[in-house]
């Protein structure tokens, strides 16, 4: 799991039938100080979650299987958790997004 | 799963038996700007992508799920043709 930032959301109207139904977004990893970093990828939302929150995100499609609740599904990125607060070395790297 | 430009194709003649009848693109992936970020790699499309398309490509062995037939040999799958990425205040429809 990582912790992600929302960059934004993704719309796709011709898209694999298992897909159909779920919510697209754009998600980045963060680094220790919450800095959005690296290569944009795209994660289906289970939690509700908007863009400028940070997000937990899994990287591992059995477990977004058990999230999804669906069998055989061609997905491997899922939100699973809106992020509150991280701490970090006894500091406090983060206050709510939303 | 990540984002991609179409930006050729891949004929094989000679393939495994689950590969037969797929189509096998060149894609590049790109982030929210559309702006490239890396080598091109090959994904067997399952939606019927084109050239200079936006795509959605699951990686890893998930891709695999996209398919009916459960043993298709892959890595990475074409599971949907973008039409819009909504970032911050920035809109990007693509045709």
């Amino acid at each position: 799991m990582f912790i992600g930032k929302v960059l934004g959301n993704v719309v796709s109207s011709v898209k694999s039938k298992k897909l159909e139904g779920l919510k697209l977004m754009l998600v980045k990893q963060t680094d220790i100080n919450g800095n959005p970093t690296g290569k944009p990828m795209v994660a289906i939302d289970s939690v509700d979650s908007g863009e400028g929150d940070r997000v937990l995100v899994l990287k591992e499609g059995g477990s977004a299987k058990i999230v999804i609740k669906r069998d055989k599904l061609p997905i491997n990125l899922v939100i699973v958790g809106v992020v509150d607060t991280v701490d970090i070395d006894g500091w406090n790297r983060g206050e709510k997004t939303s | 799963m990540i984002l991609g430009r179409v930006c050729g194709n891949l004929v094989s003649s000679c393939k495994w038996e689950t590969l037969k009848g797929h189509k096998l693109l060149m894609v590049e992936p790109v982030d929210e700007e559309l702006k490239p970020i890396g080598p091109p790699f090959i994904a067997v499309d399952t939606v019927g992508a084109g050239e200079d398309e936006i795509v959605l490509v699951v990686e890893s062995r998930e891709a695999t799920h996209a398919f009916d037939e459960p043993n298709t040999p892959t890595d990475m799958g074409i599971i949907g043709i973008i039409d819009e990425i909504k970032c911050g205040a920035a809109v990007i429809k693509i045709m």
